[in-house]
């Protein structure tokens, strides 16, 4: 993505070189949640920090769909469904029965859960192309659900949600929402690199081979599904607390759309990747606000331009081996 | 494993594929399937590994019926198998590839890959060494962290066939493991086969090269348009003049028949 400038052919070899290197190295994610950590002493009006807790969010959501979308390669474009579980679960029993909020999680979590496997258990079994029809028909579904129903507030939705401790500065909100992102984003990147995480790609790459290693192509399915209605769910608890309110205006298509395409800028399958596109997502259009009346229509531009580029996406999934696990190769009982 | 395939029956819509074949794989047996292009047999070995669901007769394994259970039913009955036309997971790398053999046997909880528990690290390193362990076993030479696609073809067969042993099978179906690889290869393969059988494994063999089917064979079942036309030992078969026929058509030179059914080799 760097300027190739005149070096030609060996100056961008050793840009993308120096990328790999950077990109294959362990710091970049603790370099950002530093960088995290220290934006509110850069900046800390109330703009900015809206805007890093926004940001901060989108990356839990965008992590969550990864494992569905990029792990297991299932189309899903009613993401924002289980966000706005999240979001309604929470927020209901926050004000009408005046939990505390972080009582609600539990109850959270089986709710996104049962969503998980309502919308994942009879959907899973049709091919792919159906799958993404009938996830955007259970978005909808959802929010048309909250907008229709009274304890969800309807068209104006829930206000007076509380802080994750109670009413807390925006700034401890701000870290302990940087916390719980960081968090999601490393349970996301260990499960990816676990066993299930494997059979998870095994599906994605060819559902017959995998089916004839053992591994159920539903089952394995539905597990990343839920897995990702967790994800997605415990964002909309975050994203009800950080706007102490929730309305179904939040959870349209345009949301789980923006959320897949924070998925595939950043490169499918990618957890730095998707990270990156989140961020990216977030940040342009408010670098671009300058523009006024451009500022989408050129934030569409880029992103087209940046898909043209790098369709792989900006930070793309490579099969890594870590130099232990391709060294075992060597054996002592293999040399003797 | 005790394979047994009773009066199999499968169309496809009104063509029959399959029309009555009944074989059987005993113990640490090798058993070849052979006939010409189109003859059933890729759709045979389907049919035992759950992917067709056969239209009539009976698959038994150690006695018990399991036609119409799904693949990954049959693998957890211990069976595995290659595919005719290579189908590794081409972008994940040759270790991942062989550690799916292992998915089955292997446990682990997710609780422990999101703490990285001691216990992970031990399931991981177990997963790991069995995949170079068959890996070395089948002989791969090429680089063991990249991706399954970027290997030669034959290193790919072999790999899959790594997955498969990963599994640590009874049962072991190979669909043309000796297509489109060289002589030197082919020996290879005849080799592998026989130390696979050395494991204790039995082996279902679908093959062109009639000298590596007569080499390693106990049995020999020949289909042709669907049909079971011939079952016996290698050197019965080879000389069954409805054998002769099917490959050759009736009016073939002798030394045609030689060269197609491996006479050569003695
Ligand atoms: N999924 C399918 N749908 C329709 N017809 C099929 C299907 N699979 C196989 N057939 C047909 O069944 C017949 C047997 O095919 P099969 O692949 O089993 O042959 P084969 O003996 O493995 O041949 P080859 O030696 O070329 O691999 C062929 O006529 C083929 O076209
Ligand atoms: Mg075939």
């Amino acid at each position: 993505m760097s300027a190739p400038g005149t070096g030609g052919a060996s100056g961008l070899d050793r840009v993308s070189g120096f990328a790999r290197g950077l990109f294959d190295s362990r710091w970049p994610g603790p370099v950002l949640l530093l960088a995290a950590l220290l934006g509110p002493f850069v900046n800390a009006t109330p703009y900015a920090l809206n805007l890093m807790t926004t940001t901060a969010i989108s990356v839990m959501l965008a992590v969550g769909l990864n494992i569905v979308v990029g792990y297991c390669g299932l189309l899903d474009l009613g993401y924002a469904a289980f966000f706005a579980v999240g979001a309604y679960t929470s927020g209901v029993l926050a004000t009408r029965f005046d939990w505390p909020l972080l009582a609600t999680v539990p109850v959270v979590l089986v709710a996104t859960v049962i969503a998980g496997i309502v919308i994942g258990g009879p959907t899973l079994r049709l091919r792919s192309d159906y799958l993404a029809i009938v996830t955007l028909g259970f978005g909808e579904i959802i929010r048309i659900t909250a907008n229709n129903l009274d304890v969800t507030g309807g068209p104006s939705g829930i206000h007076g949600i509380p802080g994750l401790f109670g009413g807390e500065d925006k700034v401890v909100f701000y870290y302990a929402t940087v916390v719980i992102v960081a968090l999601a984003v490393i349970g996301a990147a260990r499960l990816g690199r676990s066993r299930i995480g494997r059979a998870w790609r095994f599906v994605r790459e060819d559902e017959d081979a995998a089916a004839a290693m053992g591994v159920s192509p539903y089952r394995v399915k539905l597990a990343a599904y839920i897995a990702g209605a967790v994800w997605g769910g415990l964002a909309g608890v975050l994203f009800g607390a950080h706007l102490s309110a929730v309305s179904p205006g939040s959870f349209r298509f345009l949301d789980s759309a923006l959320i897949l395409m924070a998925v595939v800028l950043g490169g499918m399958g990618s957890n730095p990747g998707v990270v990156l596109g989140a961020i990216v997502l977030a940040v342009l259009p408010e670098a671009l606000r300058d523009l006024v009346d451009w500022q989408y229509f050129v934030f569409g531009v880029l992103l087209i331009l940046v898909m043209l580029v790098r369709p792989q996406g900006l930070w793309p999934a490579r099969s890594r081996e870590t130099p232990q696990d391709a060294a075992r190769a060597v054996r002592p009982e293999v040399r003797a | 494993m005790n394979l047994e395939v009773a009066d199999l029956r499968l169309s496809f819509g009104g063509l029959l594929a399959i029309d009555g074949l009944s074989f059987g794989v005993g113990e640490n047996e090798i058993v070849s399937v052979i006939g010409p292009n189109g003859a059933g047999k890729t759709s045979a070995f389907n049919c035992v590994t759950g992917f067709y669901r056969p239209t009539a007769g009976r698959i038994l394994l150690d006695g018990q019926d399991v036609s119409g259970r799904r693949p990954e039913q049959i693998a957890a009955m211990g069976v595995a198998r290659t595919f005719q036309n290579l189908r590794l997971f081409g972008e994940l790398s040759v270790l991942d590839n062989v550690r799916a053999g292992t998915h089955l046997w292997s446990r682990q909880r997710a609780i422990d890959a999101l703490l990285h528990t001691p216990r992970f690290r031990r399931t991981e390193n177990e997963v790991t060494d069995e995949a170079h362990r068959w890996l070395d076993f089948v002989g791969l030479r090429g680089d063991r962290a990249g991706p399954a696609r970027a290997l030669p073809y034959g290193e790919q067969r072999r790999v899959e066939i790594a997955r498969a042993l990963a599994r640590r099978p009874s049962l072991l179906l190979l669909d043309e493991p000796a297509a489109g690889l060289n002589h030197s290869e082919k020996a290879e393969m005849t080799d592998l086969i026989r130390r696979i059988r050395e494991l204790g494994i039995s082996i279902a063999l679908i093959e062109h090269d009639m000298g590596l089917v007569m080499e390693v064979s106990e049995r020999v079942v020949v289909l042709n348009f669907g049909r079971e036309i011939a079952d016996g030992p290698p050197e019965q078969v080879r000389r069954d003049p409805q054998v002769i026929e099917a490959y050759l058509g009736r009016d073939a030179e002798d030394s045609e028949i030689a060269e197609i059914i491996g006479d050569g080799h003695g």
